[in-house]
Protein backbone atom coordinates (compact mmCIF):
# COMPACT_ATOMS: atom_id res chain seq x y z
CA UNK A 1 0.00 0.00 0.00
CA UNK A 2 1.67 3.13 -1.07
CA UNK A 3 1.43 6.57 1.45
CA UNK A 4 2.07 9.19 -1.65
CA UNK A 5 -0.72 11.15 -1.35
CA UNK A 6 -1.37 11.70 -5.15
CA UNK A 7 -1.23 7.90 -5.67
CA UNK A 8 -4.27 7.75 -2.82
CA UNK A 9 -6.11 10.40 -4.98
CA UNK A 10 -5.50 9.02 -8.27
CA UNK A 11 -6.79 5.52 -6.56
CA UNK A 12 -9.94 7.32 -4.73
CA UNK A 13 -10.39 8.86 -8.12
CA UNK A 14 -10.54 5.97 -10.26
CA UNK A 15 -13.47 4.58 -9.66
CA UNK A 16 -16.95 6.11 -12.00
CA UNK A 17 -19.01 6.17 -8.69
CA UNK A 18 -16.93 8.45 -6.24
CA UNK A 19 -15.63 10.36 -9.42
CA UNK A 20 -19.19 11.29 -9.96
CA UNK A 21 -19.60 12.18 -5.84
CA UNK A 22 -16.85 14.54 -6.55
CA UNK A 23 -18.51 16.39 -9.60
CA UNK A 24 -21.63 16.93 -7.84
CA UNK A 25 -19.89 18.69 -4.18
CA UNK A 26 -18.34 20.47 -6.59
CA UNK A 27 -21.25 21.93 -6.80
CA UNK A 28 -21.85 22.55 -3.17
CA UNK A 29 -21.72 20.22 0.19
CA UNK A 30 -23.94 17.17 0.47
CA UNK A 31 -24.97 14.85 2.84
CA UNK A 32 -24.36 11.39 2.78
CA UNK A 33 -28.28 10.98 2.50
CA UNK A 34 -28.61 13.40 -0.60
CA UNK A 35 -25.23 12.02 -2.42
CA UNK A 36 -26.61 8.61 -2.40
CA UNK A 37 -30.17 9.72 -3.74
CA UNK A 38 -29.45 8.93 -7.68
CA UNK A 39 -27.41 5.78 -7.05
CA UNK A 40 -28.64 2.16 -7.08
CA UNK A 41 -26.90 1.18 -3.78
CA UNK A 42 -26.96 0.71 -0.20
CA UNK A 43 -26.39 4.03 1.96
CA UNK A 44 -23.69 1.66 3.76
CA UNK A 45 -22.02 1.41 0.16
CA UNK A 46 -22.00 5.28 -0.07
CA UNK A 47 -20.28 5.35 3.37
CA UNK A 48 -17.90 3.17 1.75
CA UNK A 49 -17.08 5.60 -1.20
CA UNK A 50 -16.97 8.12 1.31
CA UNK A 51 -14.44 6.67 3.51
CA UNK A 52 -12.07 5.90 0.43
CA UNK A 53 -12.68 9.71 -0.34
CA UNK A 54 -11.98 10.73 2.86
CA UNK A 55 -8.70 8.97 3.55
CA UNK A 56 -7.62 10.11 0.19
CA UNK A 57 -8.31 13.72 1.53
CA UNK A 58 -10.43 14.51 -1.27
CA UNK A 59 -13.39 15.50 1.15
CA UNK A 60 -13.91 16.01 4.57
CA UNK A 61 -16.84 15.95 7.13
CA UNK A 62 -16.10 18.46 9.29
CA UNK A 63 -17.46 18.01 12.75
CA UNK A 64 -20.98 19.37 14.00
CA UNK A 65 -24.93 18.47 14.06
CA UNK A 66 -25.82 15.30 12.29
CA UNK A 67 -26.09 14.94 8.98
CA UNK A 68 -22.73 16.59 8.64
CA UNK A 69 -22.30 17.66 4.88
CA UNK A 70 -19.65 16.43 3.51
CA UNK A 71 -17.31 19.08 1.91
CA UNK A 72 -14.79 18.89 -1.37
CA UNK A 73 -11.38 19.93 -0.31
CA UNK A 74 -9.66 22.19 -2.59
CA UNK A 75 -6.27 21.73 -2.27
CA UNK A 76 -6.52 18.24 -3.44
CA UNK A 77 -7.20 19.65 -6.94
CA UNK A 78 -3.56 21.56 -6.56
CA UNK A 79 -2.44 18.06 -5.87
CA UNK A 80 -4.06 17.24 -9.47
CA UNK A 81 -2.66 20.10 -11.13
CA UNK A 82 0.40 19.01 -9.93
CA UNK A 83 0.35 15.84 -11.28
CA UNK A 84 -0.81 17.30 -14.96
CA UNK A 85 1.90 19.52 -14.90
CA UNK A 86 4.74 16.53 -14.36
CA UNK A 87 2.83 14.88 -17.64
CA UNK A 88 3.62 18.45 -19.38
CA UNK A 89 6.77 18.29 -18.38
CA UNK A 90 7.42 14.96 -19.76
CA UNK A 91 5.90 16.08 -22.82
CA UNK A 92 8.09 18.80 -22.61
CA UNK A 93 11.33 16.38 -21.74
CA UNK A 94 10.19 14.49 -25.47
CA UNK A 95 9.79 17.64 -27.02
CA UNK A 96 13.38 19.34 -26.38
CA UNK A 97 14.77 15.56 -27.65
CA UNK A 98 13.02 16.53 -30.73
CA UNK A 99 14.11 19.93 -30.48
CA UNK A 100 17.70 18.43 -31.00
CA UNK A 101 16.61 16.28 -33.87
CA UNK A 102 15.45 19.29 -35.97
CA UNK A 103 18.77 21.23 -35.33
CA UNK A 104 20.66 17.86 -35.98
CA UNK A 105 18.59 18.01 -39.23
CA UNK A 106 19.29 21.52 -40.37
CA UNK A 107 23.16 20.07 -40.43
CA UNK A 108 23.02 16.90 -42.18
CA UNK A 109 23.15 15.81 -44.94
CA UNK A 110 20.08 14.62 -46.75
CA UNK A 111 21.59 11.28 -47.96
CA UNK A 112 21.37 9.83 -44.29
CA UNK A 113 17.41 9.73 -43.68
CA UNK A 114 16.91 9.27 -47.52
CA UNK A 115 18.15 6.05 -46.96
CA UNK A 116 16.19 5.63 -43.82
CA UNK A 117 12.93 6.22 -46.36
CA UNK A 118 13.84 3.89 -48.88
CA UNK A 119 14.68 0.95 -46.47
CA UNK A 120 11.40 1.49 -44.78
CA UNK A 121 9.27 1.96 -47.57
CA UNK B 1 0.41 34.85 -32.49
CA UNK B 2 1.92 33.76 -29.18
CA UNK B 3 4.87 31.56 -29.55
CA UNK B 4 4.93 28.28 -26.87
CA UNK B 5 8.32 27.97 -26.34
CA UNK B 6 7.27 25.51 -23.52
CA UNK B 7 4.69 22.56 -24.01
CA UNK B 8 1.40 23.50 -22.70
CA UNK B 9 -1.44 20.49 -21.57
CA UNK B 10 -5.06 20.54 -21.45
CA UNK B 11 -7.12 17.98 -20.03
CA UNK B 12 -10.56 18.13 -21.61
CA UNK B 13 -13.18 17.86 -18.37
CA UNK B 14 -15.66 16.51 -20.51
CA UNK B 15 -14.23 14.08 -22.99
CA UNK B 16 -11.15 11.71 -21.75
CA UNK B 17 -8.77 13.76 -23.92
CA UNK B 18 -5.13 15.39 -23.69
CA UNK B 19 -3.91 18.06 -25.69
CA UNK B 20 -0.51 19.14 -25.73
CA UNK B 21 0.70 22.07 -27.67
CA UNK B 22 4.26 23.22 -28.76
CA UNK B 23 6.11 25.09 -30.69
CA UNK B 24 9.54 24.22 -32.58
CA UNK B 25 12.55 25.70 -34.39
CA UNK B 26 11.77 23.87 -37.43
CA UNK B 27 10.00 23.55 -40.53
CA UNK B 28 6.47 21.84 -41.20
CA UNK B 29 8.40 19.40 -43.23
CA UNK B 30 11.49 18.48 -40.69
CA UNK B 31 8.77 18.28 -38.05
CA UNK B 32 6.87 15.83 -40.57
CA UNK B 33 10.11 13.95 -41.08
CA UNK B 34 10.74 13.49 -37.43
CA UNK B 35 7.48 12.03 -36.95
CA UNK B 36 7.53 9.97 -39.96
CA UNK B 37 11.21 8.64 -40.46
CA UNK B 38 11.82 6.03 -37.88
CA UNK B 39 15.43 6.24 -37.49
CA UNK B 40 14.47 10.15 -36.28
CA UNK B 41 11.32 9.19 -34.55
CA UNK B 42 13.37 6.76 -31.84
CA UNK B 43 16.45 9.74 -31.40
CA UNK B 44 12.94 11.45 -29.38
CA UNK B 45 9.94 9.70 -28.53
CA UNK B 46 11.36 7.45 -26.37
CA UNK B 47 11.27 7.92 -22.35
CA UNK B 48 14.87 9.18 -21.12
CA UNK B 49 17.45 6.00 -20.42
CA UNK B 50 15.59 4.15 -22.79
CA UNK B 51 17.09 2.56 -26.05
CA UNK B 52 14.11 2.41 -28.07
CA UNK B 53 13.96 0.45 -31.19
CA UNK B 54 11.62 0.47 -34.10
CA UNK B 55 10.37 -2.83 -35.25
CA UNK B 56 7.79 -2.18 -37.80
CA UNK B 57 7.25 1.52 -39.76
CA UNK B 58 4.97 2.04 -42.89
CA UNK B 59 4.21 5.69 -42.46
CA UNK B 60 1.42 6.13 -44.98
CA UNK B 61 -2.47 5.90 -44.35
CA UNK B 62 -2.89 2.50 -43.36
CA UNK B 63 0.27 1.41 -42.46
CA UNK B 64 1.18 0.17 -39.49
CA UNK B 65 4.01 1.00 -36.67
CA UNK B 66 5.96 -0.76 -33.68
CA UNK B 67 8.57 0.41 -31.69
CA UNK B 68 10.31 -0.96 -28.49
CA UNK B 69 11.74 1.05 -25.37
CA UNK B 70 13.99 -1.03 -23.97
CA UNK B 71 15.24 -0.46 -19.61
CA UNK B 72 17.57 -2.23 -17.21
CA UNK B 73 16.40 -5.40 -19.88
CA UNK B 74 13.02 -4.89 -19.77
CA UNK B 75 10.74 -4.41 -22.69
CA UNK B 76 8.41 -2.00 -23.53
CA UNK B 77 6.58 -2.54 -26.66
CA UNK B 78 4.05 0.03 -28.51
CA UNK B 79 2.05 -0.50 -31.48
CA UNK B 80 -0.72 1.50 -34.03
CA UNK B 81 -1.98 1.88 -37.12
CA UNK B 82 -1.65 4.67 -39.30
CA UNK B 83 -5.20 5.88 -40.22
CA UNK B 84 -3.96 9.26 -42.06
CA UNK B 85 -0.57 10.54 -43.23
CA UNK B 86 -0.50 13.38 -44.97
CA UNK B 87 2.08 16.67 -44.32
CA UNK B 88 0.00 18.82 -41.81
CA UNK B 89 -2.16 15.66 -40.26
CA UNK B 90 -1.24 12.66 -39.00
CA UNK B 91 -4.06 10.28 -37.38
CA UNK B 92 -2.71 6.91 -36.00
CA UNK B 93 -3.87 4.73 -33.12
CA UNK B 94 -1.63 4.03 -29.89
CA UNK B 95 -1.54 0.80 -27.90
CA UNK B 96 0.62 0.08 -24.70
CA UNK B 97 1.22 -4.01 -25.11
CA UNK B 98 1.31 -3.60 -21.23
CA UNK B 99 -2.33 -3.05 -21.44
CA UNK B 100 -3.16 -4.52 -25.29
CA UNK B 101 -6.75 -3.65 -24.74
CA UNK B 102 -6.23 -0.12 -24.24
CA UNK B 103 -6.32 2.04 -27.56
CA UNK B 104 -5.83 5.90 -27.67
CA UNK B 105 -6.88 8.03 -31.35
CA UNK B 106 -4.14 10.33 -31.68
CA UNK B 107 -4.25 13.06 -33.75
CA UNK B 108 -1.38 15.61 -34.23
CA UNK B 109 -1.35 18.60 -36.54
CA UNK B 110 1.66 20.41 -38.08
CA UNK B 111 1.20 24.30 -38.54
CA UNK B 112 3.30 26.80 -40.85
CA UNK B 113 4.42 29.41 -38.23
CA UNK B 114 6.62 30.98 -40.99
CA UNK B 115 10.31 31.80 -40.61
CA UNK B 116 11.35 28.20 -40.18
CA UNK B 117 8.77 27.62 -37.44
CA UNK B 118 5.93 25.05 -36.88
CA UNK B 119 3.36 24.77 -33.90
CA UNK B 120 2.81 20.99 -33.29
CA UNK B 121 -0.48 20.20 -31.67
CA UNK B 122 -1.57 16.61 -30.34
CA UNK B 123 -5.00 14.98 -29.36
CA UNK B 124 -4.87 11.86 -27.34
CA UNK B 125 -7.96 10.39 -27.10
CA UNK B 126 -8.77 7.56 -24.93
CA UNK B 127 -11.47 4.83 -24.15
CA UNK B 128 -12.20 6.00 -20.58
CA UNK B 129 -11.86 8.52 -18.02
CA UNK B 130 -9.82 5.94 -16.03
CA UNK B 131 -7.45 5.48 -18.71
CA UNK B 132 -6.50 8.96 -19.06
CA UNK B 133 -6.21 9.03 -16.03
CA UNK B 134 -3.73 6.50 -15.63
CA UNK B 135 -1.68 7.99 -18.11
CA UNK B 136 -1.81 10.55 -16.92
CA UNK B 137 -0.51 9.14 -13.64
CA UNK B 138 1.86 6.50 -15.70
CA UNK B 139 5.69 7.49 -15.12
CA UNK B 140 4.92 9.72 -12.59
CA UNK B 141 8.00 9.02 -11.19
CA UNK B 142 10.24 7.71 -14.60
CA UNK B 143 11.67 10.28 -16.15
CA UNK B 144 10.96 13.42 -13.97
CA UNK B 145 14.12 12.99 -12.08
CA UNK B 146 15.94 11.98 -14.86
CA UNK B 147 14.33 14.78 -17.41
CA UNK B 148 15.92 17.42 -15.12
CA UNK B 149 18.97 16.14 -14.88
CA UNK B 150 19.44 16.23 -18.55
CA UNK B 151 18.00 19.08 -18.88
CA UNK B 152 20.62 20.62 -16.57
CA UNK B 153 23.12 18.85 -18.80
CA UNK B 154 21.81 20.51 -22.29
CA UNK B 155 21.38 24.15 -20.69
CA UNK B 156 24.96 23.50 -18.93
CA UNK B 157 26.29 22.54 -22.77
CA UNK B 158 24.20 25.59 -24.16
CA UNK B 159 22.17 23.24 -26.23
CA UNK B 160 18.66 25.07 -25.42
Amino acid sequence: MTADPLSRVFAALSDPTRRDMVARLSAGDATANQLAEPYQMTLQAVYKHLKVLEDAGVVSRPPGPQPRPVRLEAEVFDLMDKWIERYRRQAEERYRRLDAVLARMNDETPTETEEQKGSAA
Amino acid sequence: MNTVTEATIEADPKVPIIRITRDFNGTPEQLFRAHTDPALYAQWVGPNAMETRVTDWDARSGGSWRFVSTRNGEEYGFHGCFHEVRPDRIVQTFTYEGQPDGVALETLWIEDLGNGRSRLRTQSLVDSFESRDAWLASGMEVGVNEGYARLEGMLADGNV
